[in-house]
């Protein structure tokens, strides 16, 4: 085997992941300046540097064809780049908001940036990827760093138990997938997603099935769709607040981009659809039940992250484009509006336990007390609502629309009720932060004097950047929407042509 | 002498099996670490199965990755677990429940 | 003048208008308290598209006028534009909302004078002119549901405006909640439509929407309404709308009473070709709109709370154009909803006159020393013999009051009685229903005109019952709120003529009927092939619906005539017994509401899921475990770790998959 001709293959396909390359170095030199300088301010910058960088270099692949890269191990292109940009995103948001509350938590360390880093490799990584072992490998490197990151205020017993559940559940999560991962290759006899659909000329055999039930559980934890998604209330509520915005954007916008991929290219047929319907129907149902009788905002939001998972697995149960590009679309949303109020949720903490003890009531009245803060929160409610003119309200048209078109009326009757629903808790939200005062609260509940701390300006301006995007999604969404749409029709006529 | 690939799918399956009770069913921290790395490796043995039934070295290709991924979880488990230790003075997983409903 | 020019400007004045009194003042202190600057340009903001409004009508050639910004959504086959449309049926509208609201604006800078609030109301006031506009000049659904979901909001903010009463912020999620069931089929209704003609914009749909299978278009339509009954307060979702009445009055008067409570009737004028196909829904239309009206007619009656009484009566009023569509007579339906606009815009403009001058009393009262703890300005029962200082008040109150009765040459009177005429003609063609609906809306008339009578009574006529009355005197409201009132009360004389009733030439006179009737090249369709009643029996209609209306306006005289007082509510309680205390108790709805649904809904979260994570497992659990003795004991060890009951779940999840993936084989 000549092995020169690889290198030079390899050699020159490193532009592709120029991202990976970029932000897996960043984490190096973090490491690094850790190394010699304890908490070097500028480790920061340097993050949000490499982040940015990225996502410059990633905005003019936009539009590129689709291709693959390292041996057909990862796919390059307009979704790629579409992912990617909205993982980098997610990333140097959270740089941006995250060092003056760490510094509060006294756990500003630059290993959370180098864990970030990784993470992000790991995401960019599973979410181009094209075969089964980088979806296994991206997956594994953004978990292992999201379980420290969890587990980040390991002096505090909510802190550590946030780590230690999701370790424990993530780790079994794996073996399950892993498995899937071993059934479908046994039964194809290839890793590469697109071979896969075309392995079976004579029938499908069971055991396939089987492998893709299995990889689906493993995804369905990742992306915390009910019953996979215990973990998420309890690892929510105790990891660090900015960081819990980043698990719950990044990671799941990653994973819903390998399992669009997965059901797109690897399926032969359409039979996944009752399982994710079903799975979309418990999911709405749980996190927004569950959602109604939470005190703690963190809590809150993260059961709304969940029914937030049911309604984009509405999508992918539609098992068309459209479904797929809908579900891309409201990735984006979802990630900007979810981004925005953990941001929030951050910069108006004072516990000093990331907030797992702050119920909703602590915050009366700071809707008028920080203006900014308070009006982007809104905004990020009345989006989550899915009311217009936010983006949350385009987003749900784009995943509904597609399941009607496929025959699911049903579940999107079901949806829109549940998302009626919502309203009442996320109203409680605005309700709280604009009509009540510190007075009407119980003495138990409140914070103390000067308990908030004055937000810096960058991380204000990080969080009201977000809700004018949302409006922005909201109203001049079409260009984004054709982006998706290009990104299948290119994905389609790759499929076609082996 | 050939094995046949029933034979490595049957003790894929029982370790598999025998490592998600074990998740269920077993109180100590420590030992639920061991059985997600049954987990784990019963993939890993089902994987090396069929590369060899197939012919094809890309399945134990992805079992050295899962190789250093399991080390890598272990690692970070434990200092987890550690962790837990210090604060809680026990590694029954009984005894974490602080966030629940 | 360049039309189009016009419509952008008449859409993006009330914007500008809210930007200028909403986000500057954030900015600059000093401006909050600049009553007369924010408050002319806030009125100009609407003002001047009325005056826009009356010339795109002065020079409508017949032509609907589209203009379309740009694509809002393009996605495959589907691309929705900013498009706008100006027709008959919108140029009503139109005149409509810009002129009450510009009568409105100015009253409201009297009203809200010395308001901390003062800059906050009229950016939302000029705001919700903004998202009305949008809702009727929209050439499409999606953007007539952004005006839909935007005139909510700014409801929302308006009756949570004195958010400090807690109670009022309560109102306004009830309102919010409430209108998200209706918003929630109107969505639904959309999807369909999209589904089955693949466009949304009207052009298409009231070209092809008629043609839609009878069955589905029949549940579309049924989704329609009941988008239209949350917006409109019809059964069973009206009870927002009395608790709405939080909010301050003018906003009660614009939004609640004139404008975006009769947005469900536009909805079904405007797609009245659709409605029309399916007779089995209009049954459903006309009876719901007939008991609505005269449920609210009969809580009006025991309604002590000024605002309150008007509230119901809107929900009533509303009820009689819902019967009007119903039994196919759309543009009459329109005709009411323009009257309406006219008397209860007074009478609730007129409230707050009153209100103004109690709050007044209360004061005056309070600084002599009076304990006024309980006294409620609201409260008709410590109102009384008004008439003396405020005239204008006074006045204004009675024309709009014999207005809504339906009084002959009033304007109540010619819409209302189309509503009957057309009713009774349906009947008369042979649909039985049509006979049902006049039955009850004649008595519902009856009922609307004695406790209209009974209001005006009670808080104008007699003697004054607030304490110490003889040195204690209300005073008349300043004129930028009695002209307003003068208009409005001078639009409820004349405002009928534009709809001459059948008697008169045939109908020939109908001028509102020309202008918006389909057969007539109107966009608003009816009923057709309808059997001909005979001039004489229409003469003694309307000789019957005046005397139904005169009559109950005796009866409320008579009940309540000065020396009176509140001795016939005692009178009225005794001899209904029962069904008083019934009444009074809104027919037990919002308690429904309250227990059943919203006190059910949390108790299910509370009661079933909260112990899910522990309780429904372990039940799972004890289910498994019964089957193999051998694995129970470990089984049941589950019970009592979370993570391992987290895990059990995600297995659970695991059998659940693969069960269904291999039902899908």
């Amino acid at each position: 085997m000549d092995l020169s001709g690889a290198f030079t293959a390899m050699w020159a396909d490193l532009p592709a992941i120029f991202s990976m390359l970029i932000v897996g170095a960043a984490g190096l030199v973090v490491i690094l300046m850790e190394a010699f300088q304890n908490r070097d301010p500028r480790i920061p910058w340097l993050t949000a540097g490499a982040f940015g960088l990225a996502m410059g270099w990633e905005a003019f692949q936009l539009g590129t064809a689709p291709d693959t890269a390292f041996f057909e191990q990862l796919r390059t292109g307009g979704y790629a780049a579409y992912i990617n940009l909205l993982i980098l995103g997610a990333g140097l948001f959270t740089t941006l908001v995250s060092p003056p509350y760490l510094r509060r938590l006294n756990r500003n360390f630059g290993e959370v940036y180098a864990l970030l880093l990784f993470a992000t490799v790991g995401m960019i990584m599973l979410g181009t990827s094209n075969t089964l072992i980088s979806v296994f490998v991206g997956l594994e490197t953004m978990s292992v760093c999201l379980y420290i990151m969890a587990g980040l205020l390991r002096e505090d017993e909510g802190g550590i138990e946030s780590g230690f559940k999701y370790f424990v559940l993530g780790a079994f999560s794996t073996g399950f997938l892993l498995y899937g991962i071993a059934l479908m290759y046994g039964t194809t006899g290839t890793m590469h997603l697109p071979e896969m659909a075309g392995a079976f000329p004579d029938g499908v055999p069971l055991l396939f099935w089987a492998g893709v039930g299995l990889v689906i559980v493993g995804f369905g934890f990742k992306v915390s769709a009910a019953p996979f998604h215990m973990w998420t209330p309890d690892v929510y509520q105790g990891a660090p607040t900015t960081l819990t915005g980043y698990m719950s954007t990044a990671s799941k916008a990653s994973a819903f981009a390998a399992l669009i991929l997965i059901l797109f290219f690897a399926l032969p047929s359409a039979q996944a659809s009752l399982v994710l319907a079903v799975l979309a129907l418990i999911t709405m149902a749980v996190g927004n039940v569950m959602a109604l009788r939470q005190a703690n905002v963190k809590r809150m939001l993260a059961y709304s992250s969940i029914a937030h998972a049911g309604y984009m697995f509405v999508a992918l149960a539609s098992g068309t484009t459209a479904g797929y590009s809908g579900a891309l679309f409201y990735l984006l949303v979802y990630t900007v509006m979810n981004l925005g109020a953990f941001g929030v949720l951050a910069l108006l903490e004072w516990d000093g336990m990331a907030g797992r003890k702050q119920t909703l009531s602590s915050l009366a009245g700071m809707g008028l007390e920080r203006p900014v803060l308070g009006a982007s929160m809104a905004v990020f409610m009345f989006s989550l609502i899915g009311f217009p003119p936010f983006g949350g309200f385009i987003g749900k048209y784009y995943i509904f629309a597609p399941a009607v078109s496929a025959g699911l009326t049903w579940l999107v009757i079901i949806g829109l009720l549940f998302s009626a629903m919502s309203g009442y808790y996320y109203l409680r939200v605005i309700y709280v932060l604009y009509m009540q005062t510190a007075a009407d609260v119980a003495e138990a509940d409140r914070a103390p004097e000067g308990g908030f701390a004055q937000p810096a300006w960058l991380s204000t301006a990080a969080v009201a950047l977000c809700a004018v995007l949302l409006l922005v999604l909201g109203v001049a969404f079409s260009g984004v929407v054709d982006v998706t749409e290009m990104l299948f029709i290119q994905a389609d006529a790759m499929a076609q042509t082996p | 002498m050939e094995v046949a690939l029933d034979w490595y799918l049957a003790l894929s399956a029982v370790m598999f099996t025998i490592g998600v009770f074990g998740v269920l069913l077993k109180r100590n921290a420590i030992v639920i670490l061991m059985c997600v790395e049954l987990m784990l490796n019963s993939a890993n043995v089902a994987l090396v199965g069929f590369s060899q039934s197939l012919a094809d070295p890309t399945g134990q290709i992805l079992v050295f990755f899962s190789i250093a991924v399991a080390a890598a979880e272990a690692a970070i488990g434990l200092a987890i677990v550690i962790a837990i230790f210090r604060k809680k003075r026990t590694v029954n997983i009984n005894d974490i429940h602080l966030f629940k409903h | 003048m360049d039309s189009e020019l016009l419509v952008r400007l008449i859409l993006l004045l009330p914007l500008a208008g809210a930007l200028f009194s909403g986000v500057l003042p954030l900015f600059l202190p000093q401006l909050r308290t600049s009553e007369g600057l924010i408050g002319t340009v806030s009125t100009a903001a609407v003002a001047l598209p009325f005056a826009f409004a009356v010339y795109l009508f002065a020079t409508f050639s017949g032509d609907p006028i589209i203009t379309s910004y740009f694509t809002w959504m393009a996605a495959g086959d589907l691309s929705i534009d900013f498009a706008y449309r100006i027709d008959e049926l919108s140029l009503i509208m139109l005149l409509v909302v810009t002129g009450v609201g510009s009568v409105i604006h100015l009253y409201s800078t009297g009203y809200m004078h010395g308001d901390s609030g003062f800059w906050r109301f009229f950016a939302y006031l000029n705001l919700f002119i903004f998202a009305m506009l949008n809702l009727i000049l929209a050439n499409n659904l999606p953007v007539l549901f952004l005006g839909w979901e935007g005139v909510g909001l700014c409801s929302y903010l308006l009756i949570g405006f004195w958010y400090t009463d807690l109670s009022n912020s309560a109102a306004a999620n009830k309102a919010f909640i409430v209108n998200r069931v209706g918003d929630f089929a109107f969505l639904l209704a959309m999807f369909f439509l999209f589904r089955e003609v693949g466009a949304l914009d009207f052009g298409t749909l009231l070209a092809e929407g008629p043609g839609i299978d009878t069955t589905v278009l029949g549940f579309i339509v049924l989704l329609i309404f009941i988008g239209a009954t949350g917006k409109s307060a019809q059964l069973p979702l009206f009870v927002w709308l009395p608790d709405a009445m939080a909010g301050p009055t003018p906003v009660s008067a614009l939004i609640h009473a004139a404008t975006m409570v009769t947005s469900g009737l536009y909805l079904l004028a405007r797609l009245s070709p659709m409605v029309l196909e399916v007779p089995h829904i209009m049954v459903i239309i006309g009876i719901v709109g007939a008991i609505t009206a005269l449920m609210a007619a009969t809580i009006a009656i025991t309604q002590n709370d000024i605002k309150k009484v008007l509230a119901y009566s809107t929900v009533s009023q509303l009820g009689f154009m819902f019967m009007a569509a119903g039994v196919g007579a759309f543009f009459v339906a329109i005709f009411h909803v323009v009257t309406h606009a006219f008397f209860k815009g007074c009478l609730f403009l007129c409230s707050g006159s009153v209100i103004h001058s109690m709050e007044h009393v209360e004061h005056d009262l309070e600084a002599k020393g009076h304990n006024m703890a309980g006294f409620d300005p609201q409260d008709m029962r410590t109102m009384g013999g008004l008439k003396d200082y405020m005239p204008s008040t006074r006045w204004t109150y009675l024309i709009s009051t014999l207005a809504i009765a339906g009084i002959p040459l009033l304007a109540g009177f010619f819409s209302k009685d189309e509503i009957l005429f057309k009713s009774f003609e349906l009947g008369y063609s042979g649909a039985f229903y049509g006979y049902v609906v006049w039955g009850i809306a004649v008595v519902t008339a009856l009922l609307t005109a004695f406790y209209m009578l009974r209001s005006y009574m009670l808080t104008f006529e007699g003697e004054p019952r607030w304490p110490d009355a003889d040195t204690v005197h209300p005073h008349e409201s300043p004129a930028s709120m009695t002209i307003p009132l003068w208009i409005l009360a001078g639009l409820s004389i004349v405002g009928g003529y534009i709809g001459l009733p059948a008697v008169i030439q045939g109908g020939d006179l109908n001028w509102i009927h020309h202008f918006l009737g389909e057969p007539y090249g109107g966009p608003v369709h009816e009923m057709k092939d309808l059997a001909k009643v005979p001039l004489a029996l229409k003469w003694g209609l309307v000789g019957f619906g005046s005397l139904i209306a005169i009559v109950g306006a005796y009866i409320g005289y008579r009940a309540y005539r000065p020396g009176q007082a509140m001795a016939y509510d005692t009178a009225l309680q005794n001899r209904l017994g029962g069904l008083y205390t019934f009444w009074d108790a809104k027919y037990h709805i919002d308690d429904f509401y309250n227990e059943v649904i919203v006190d059910g809904l949390l108790d299910t979260s509370k009661k079933v899921l909260q112990p899910m994570d522990a309780t429904l497992i372990d039940g799972v659990v004890n289910g498994v475990a019964a089957l193999s003795q051998s694995v129970s004991n470990g089984v049941s060890r589950i019970q009592t770790g979370l993570i391992q009951n987290y895990a059990l779940m995600l297995v659970l999840g695991v059998v659940l998959v693969l069960g269904l993936i291999m039902v899908g084989a």
